[in-house]
């Protein structure tokens, strides 16, 4: 067998499930990768060599017993490390969670496992999700493998940039404001940030729970959607969770569904044009051309209240991780510093948080403590939580016209790593295009339109309507196939090959 | 909208639980009024008769089966803590000196 890395998921799981190669020959496989690539990397917060092998071991062995396995059974995942996963630590790319192994399986680990999927190990991310180039992480920056000076997006970044350096077919990232889509987007990949409510987010630690949705990453549609049905689904332990069924994500991606042909497509006037780098507009416009070549119908739509996503977004998710993160005390798990005998609780939670959390972190905590304050409540949070309502009728009147809404998923090609870490509000602008639906809570996808600036990816956004997730998967599915055809392959197949060396 | 003093900000991380430094505390004061200015463009937009959204997709009492189903064993949760003892967290004084 050639080189098991090179393989996409389902074709990974063909190769198993036909007996050419076993679990544990494909896990092998991308831990060998994992070893001579992550020193330039640094993808990974946690690989267990022992641990990933025991789980491909067991789906070979329920094979051989003859039970029946799922569409991925025995793929390898990298698992964001924002999910619990017992026997393993869950860190959030923070300090103030060093070495916290969790007691329980969160549902999409649970999910993962029962569909026979692999878990590689977990990713690097910014700091309990917050930030746009996981350069927040407290573990170190993870690099672009397309260029190891630039940034491979964030927060999932560790996952990213694991599947984009063939270290894992599939990641499982967490999107609050573009956090799947805007990586997969500077590193070449597929990423969906499912309908809010549509992946379960019990035992995903939270940022912003009205908007934290946990999703896949892959390097192609199908692939992407195989992995989507596999972790979708009602889940009574959250309470946000949609109870209705998983859309036809997987029949979609497999143009089950029908292709474009007489779907109408709406270009988002408000996210376009200035402030995007010409690049990533000629491939836009690219895309333009290629769905009305295919018979779709594209119209202009306007979304003026777009305009206003940025700051409503950056009062609401600050607002809700001051809530949140309070429960990161000292008390009950992580780091506890400052407990001499002599300081008081209060004192030793303030120490703590000080000495466990980072810039940003500390940043947004005080922001929404701010915008939550009295007097500033209704100026602040209230209005922002307004300003969201205008976003989502924006949205609904664009769906009652079209299928589906499509703008570029970022304004820029990857920047350097440290170009706008002492700037807020420039890495905040890199989530530009992502926040609307994230506010409005529809399904979005970020795909692949080729190469912009600097020779680096350029990705696209579907998104849909609420529960309309197949809708992007059976548009991109169609978008891929074509682009592929012109580009003779996989963008991904132009990453420069990688030094490999021993880990560090 | 009011700039930020020293004052506010070490008030602001007296309510978050930060125990921050001099220089952090003029470092962030920075950062956030920078911040504030930016979103507080939301004030822009005429909304007096809009209602808010708490949540993307609405749901509303959601309730599950009343059964007991069991919770976490005591030693796996107590493992990952910073402090146990007698099979409890243990935490420091939560009294101030004179209030004991």
């Amino acid at each position: 067998m050639s080189d098991l890395t090179l393989l996409g998921a389902a074709e990974t799981a063909a190769v198993i499930a036909s007996g050419e190669v076993s679990a544990r020959d494909v896990a092998s496989a991308h831990l060998d990768r994992i070893e001579q690539t992550d020193a330039a990397v640094h993808a990974f917060l946690h690989v267990d060599r022992d641990f990933t092998l025991a789980q491909a071991g067991a789906v070979d062995q329920a094979r051989s017993d003859g039970a029946a396995l799922g569409a991925l059974a025995g793929v390898p995942l990298a698992l964001k490390d924002v999910f619990t996963m017992k026997g393993a630590p869950t860190t959030c790319g923070s300090k103030i969670l060093e070495g916290w192994r969790p007691p329980y399986d969160s549902t999409v680990v649970e999910r993962l496992k029962a569909g026979g999927i692999v878990v590689l190990g977990k990713t690097n991310m910014d700091e309990f999700a917050m930030g746009s180039s996981t350069e927040n992480s407290a573990y170190g920056v993870t690099r672009n493998p397309w260029n190891l000076d630039r940034i491979p997006g964030g927060s999932s970044g560790g996952s990213s940039a694991a599947v984009a350096a063939r270290q894992a077919p599939l990641a499982i990232g967490t999107d609050t404001g573009g956090s799947i889509r805007q990586p997969a987007a500077v590193t070449g990949i597929v990423g969906v940030k499912p309908t809010y409510g549509g992946v379960s987010r019990y035992g995903l630690v939270a940022f912003s729970s009205s908007l934290d949705q946990g999703g896949p990453l892959a390097r192609s549609v199908l692939d992407a959607a195989l992995l989507h049905e596999v972790i979708a689904g009602h889940d009574p332990r959250d309470a946000t969770s949609i109870e209705a069924p998983v859309p036809p994500v997987v029949a979609a991606a497999r143009g089950e569904l029908g292709g474009v042909a007489g779907m109408k497509v709406g270009i988002v006037a408000q996210l376009q044009g200035e402030g995007y780098q010409p690049g990533v507009q000629a491939r836009f416009a690219e895309v333009v051309e290629l769905l009305t070549a295919l018979g779709a119908e594209v119209v202009e739509v306007s979304c003026p209240s777009f305009d206003y996503a940025l700051p409503a977004y950056y009062l609401i998710a600050p607002s809700e991780c001051s809530s949140n993160l309070a429960r990161f005390d000292g008390m009950r798990y992580g780091l506890r510093a400052g407990d001499d005998g002599e300081n008081g609780v209060e004192q030793v939670m303030a120490i703590t948080r000080a000495a466990g959390f980072g810039p940003e972190v500390k940043r947004r905590i005080m922001l929404g403590t701010y915008a939550l304050s009295a007097g500033y409540y209704d100026a602040y949070y209230g209005q922002a939580q307004k300003v969201r309502t205008l976003i989502r009728r924006d949205f609904e009147s664009a769906y009652a016209k079209v299928d589906v809404l499509l703008s570029p998923t970022t304004p820029t090609v990857a920047f350097p790593i440290g170009e706008r870490a002492d700037d807020p509000i420039a890495m905040y602008k890199a989530d530009l295009a992502t926040l609307p639906s994230s506010l409005y809570g529809g399904p979005a996808m970020s795909l692949p339109a080729g190469l912009g600036d600097d020779d680096l990816p350029v990705g696209v956004q579907l998104m849909a309507a609420v529960q309309r997730d197949e809708q992007v998967y059976r548009v991109g599915a169609v978008l891929e196939a074509t682009l592929q055809q012109r580009w003779g392959g996989s963008l991904l197949d132009r990453v420069p090959e990688l030094a490999t060396g021993g880990a560090a | 909208m009011p700039a930020l003093d020293r004052d506010d900000i070490a008030h602001l991380a007296r309510l978050s639980r930060l125990q921050l430094t001099d220089s952090e505390l003029d470092q962030y004061g920075g950062q956030l009024d920078v911040i504030l200015s930016a979103v507080a463009r939301v004030a822009e937009v005429a909304a007096d008769d809009v209602p808010p959204t708490t949540h993307a997709v609405p749901v509303v009492n959601v309730a599950r089966p009343d059964v007991i189903v069991p919770c976490l064993a005591r030693e796996d949760v107590l493992a990952g803590a910073p402090a146990a003892e007698d099979d409890r967290f243990r935490v420091p004084r939560i009294l101030d000196q004179e209030e004991q």
